[in-house]
C-alpha cells in the first residue's frame, strides 16, 4: 500500500530499470540541490542591504588575520634572507701587523665551517668610510686611523643555523690578535623571536575571528529561520527529511560565507595597494627587498573556500540549535 | 490501515488525552472523528502523524508500527499521510503550483512528473486555471481546496482532515466531503475529525466519538 511514487509505470526490466531508476534519483537530487542553490542566492538578493552588511562585517573579521598572515610571511622572508647572508666580522687588535692579519685570515679560512674570508686593512678600511659616510672633514681631523683590520667570514651553508654561528664565533675569539666579534645574529634572533609572537598573536586573531564569523553567519541565519518558520513546517508535514529542510540554510551560509570572502580579498587587494607605495620607501631606505606579498590566486581561493566552509559551518550551527525545535506538533489544531 | 490498540496517551501532568482506544480503519473507508473540544480528536490525529508517540499501546498505519518507529523515518511515514488543516497551512511566498508540489518536492520527484501530478490534484479540486494565483488571491473554499490538492498530490493511501470545512458555507462543505467520498472510493483511508454535527449526520458514514479521551462510539469491527 505503502507505494513509493518515485517509482515509475515503465516497460523496462531488471537491473536496468533500477540502475535507471538509481540514476533518475541521482539526477533529481542533484537538480534539487541546485534549486535550492540558486533559491538561496535569490532570497539573499532580495534584501541587498542586509545581505552585503553581513558580508562586510565577514569580510572585515576575515581580512584582518589574513592581511597579518601576510605581513608575517613577508618578514618571515626578510629574516630567511638575512641568516643565508649571515656575516661574522671579526676586528682585529689595533697594533697587529698586515702580514698577521693576512696570516689570521688565511688559517680561518682553512676551516671547515667557512666559505671565504675577506680581509679588509685598515687603510682601505678608513677610504671606504671617508666615501660612504660623509665624513671627510670630520676625518682629517684624526691624527691616525682609528680603523683595525677588518675580517669578515662568510660561514659554510651547514654552520648558518644559531648554534654552528656561535660555534664558529668562539672559536674566533679565541684566536691570538682578535680584539671583537661581531655577528648581526642578535638582531635577526630577535626579529624572528617577533615575529614568532606575531605569528601566535595572528593564529589566535584568526581563532577568535573565525569564531565570530561563525556566530555572525549563526545569527543571520537563525533569523532566517524565524522568517521561514511555516515553510519548514509545512516541510516537515508533508515528509521532509531533516536534511531536505536543512539544505537552504547551509547553502545561504555558504553563499554568505562567499560574499564574505569575496569582501576580504578585496579588502586586503585595496590595502595592499594603498601600503605598497609607502612600503616600497622604507624598504629602500633599509636597502631590503621587502614586498608586501598579496594573497596570490591560490591564497585568494583558499580565503574565500575557508570562508564559504566558515558561513556553512555557521549555519550548521543555528540549524542545529533551531531547526530541530521547530516541530509542527502546535499546528493540529482543536 | 489505521489501527489503535490499547492506545494511551498522557501528557507530563495528569492529563490523559486518550484512554485505551481500541479501533480500525480499512483501506478506502471513510470515517469521522468527532467529540467536544479536548476530547482528544488532536492527539489522535497527532499520534497516527507521529506528531506525538503514545503512553501505551500500539499505534499501527499501514502495517507499520509507529511506536518503535526510530525518529529519522518519520518523514517516509508522512509521505503516506496527507493531511488537510482547517488553517489550511498554505504558504503565501509561493504560488499555488508550488504550494501543492511540495510534498513531491521532498521525496525529489522530477519536475515533469510534479508538473503533471500537481495539474491532476488541482484538476481534481477543480482549480487547475489558478495555479500561477497566490494563494492569498483565493477565497476560503478555495484555500482550503488548494490544502487537500496538496494533501492527495502525492496520492498517499491515507487521508486526515481536521476541521476541513471548519469556516465554510454548508454548500462549500458538501463539496468538499464530494471530494473525499471520491477518494476513498479509489482506496484511501479518510479520517475526519469535525465538530460539524449536520455534516456527519448528512454523510452517514461510520462515527468515531470520543468523550474524556475514551472513545464512546464507533469503534467496534468497522461497518457503516
Amino acid at each position: 500500500m505503502a507505494t513509493d511514487s518515485r517509482q515509475k509505470p515503465d516497460n523496462r526490466r531488471g537491473a536496468n530499470r533500477s540502475r535507471s531508476l538509481l540514476s533518475d534519483q541521482a539526477r533529481s537530487y542533484l537538480g534539487h540541490h541546485r534549486k535550492v542553490a540558486r533559491d538561496s542566492i535569490q532570497r539573499m538578493w532580495r534584501t541587498p542591504v542586509a545581505s552585503a552588511m553581513t558580508w562586510t562585517v565577514m569580510g572585515v573579521a576575515l581580512a584582518l588575520p589574513v592581511a597579518l598572515l601576510l605581513l608575517l610571511t613577508s618578514l618571515q622572508g626578510v629574516s630567511a634572507g638575512w641568516e643565508s647572508t649571515a656575516r661574522i666580522t671579526a676586528y682585529l687588535a689595533m697594533d697587529l701587523p698586515a702580514e698577521d692579519a693576512r696570516g689570521m685570515a688565511a688559517e680561518i679560512e682553512s676551516d671547515g665551517r667557512v666559505v671565504s674570508v675577506q680581509l679588509v686593512e685598515r687603510d682601505q678600511a678608513l677610504a671606504d668610510f671617508r666615501a660612504s659616510s660623509g665624513l671627510d672633514e670630520a676625518l682629517d681631523f684624526l691624527e691616525e686611523n682609528p680603523l683595525p683590520h677588518t675580517l669578515l667570514i662568510t660561514p659554510e651553508d651547514s654552520a648558518r643555523s644559531a648554534e654552528g654561528v656561535q660555534a664558529l664565533v668562539t672559536f674566533v675569539e679565541n684566536m691570538n690578535g682578535i680584539d671583537q666579534v661581531q655577528v648581526d645574529l642578535g638582531w635577526l634572533q630577535r626579529l624572528n623571536a617577533m615575529t614568532d609572537i606575531l605569528a601566535r598573536a595572528v593564529w589566535a586573531l584568526a581563532l577568535l575571528l573565525g569564531a565570530a564569523v561563525i556566530l555572525v553567519i549563526g545569527n543571520t541565519v537563525r533569523l532566517a529561520i524565524e522568517n521561514r518558520r511555516d515553510e519548514i513546517l509545512v516541510a516537515k508535514l508533508v515528509g521532509g527529511t531533516d536534511a531536505f529542510v536543512r539544505r537552504p540554510f547551509l547553502y545561504t551560509g555558504a553563499w554568505f560565507g562567499l560574499g564574505g570572502g569575496l569582501v576580504a580579498w578585496l579588502l586586503i587587494q585595496v590595502s595592499l595597494w594603498w601600503l605598497s607605495g609607502p612600503i616600497e620607501r622604507l624598504a629602500g631606505l633599509y636597502r631590503s627587498e621587502f614586498t608586501l606579498q598579496g594573497p596570490g590566486f591560490d591564497g585568494a581561493l583558499a580565503l574565500i573556500i575557508v570562508a564559504m566552509l566558515l558561513g556553512w559551518l555557521g549555519a550548521w550551527v543555528a540549524v542545529r540549535r533551531h531547526l530541530d525545535d521547530i516541530e509542527p506538533g502546535d499546528i493540529a489544531g482543536g | 490501515m489505521i489501527e489503535f490498540r490499547q492506545v494511551t496517551k498522557r501528557y507530563d501532568s495528569d492529563h490523559t488525552a486518550l484512554r485505551a482506544v481500541n479501533f480500525h480503519l480499512d483501506r478506502g473507508e471513510l470515517a469521522f472523528l468527532t467529540g467536544h473540544s479536548g476530547a482528544g480528536k488532536s492527539t489522535l490525529l497527532k499520534l497516527i502523524m507521529v506528531m506525538e508517540r503514545p503512553t501505551a499501546g500500539e499505534v499501527i498505519v499501514g502495517g507499520q508500527k509507529l511506536n518503535s518507529l526510530p525518529r529519522r523515518q518519520i518523514p517516509y511515514i508522512r509521505r503516506h499521510i496527507g493531511v488537510v488543516f482547517q488553517n489550511h497551512q498554505l504558504l503565501f511566498d509561493r504560488t499555488v503550483f508550488d504550494n501543492v508540489a511540495m510534498p513531491l518536492e521532498v521525496m525529489g520527484a522530477s519536475p515533469e512528473d510534479t508538473g503533471r501530478r500537481v495539474r491532476a490534484a488541482l484538476d481534481k479540486v477543480g482549480l487547475l486555471k489558478k495555479e500561477k494565483m497566490n494563494p492569498m488571491q483565493l477565497s476560503g473554499g478555495e484555500q482550503q481546496r488548494v490544502g487537500i490538492a496538496r494533501a492527495v498530490v502525492n496520492k498517499p493511501p491515507v487521508l486526515l482532515a481536521d476541521e476541513p470545512t471548519g469556516n465554510l458555507d454548508p454548500e462549500l462543505s458538501a463539496d468538499i466531503m464530494r471530494l473525499f467520498t471520491q477518494f476513498s472510493q479509489v482506496g484511501v483511508t479518510v479520517l475526519v475529525a469535525t465538530h460539524d454535527i449536520a455534516l456527519i449526520n448528512d454523510m452517514n458514514r461510520r462515527t468515531l466519538t470520543l468523550n474524556q479521551g475514551q472513545l464512546v462510539a464507533g469503534g467496534g469491527v468497522s461497518g457503516h
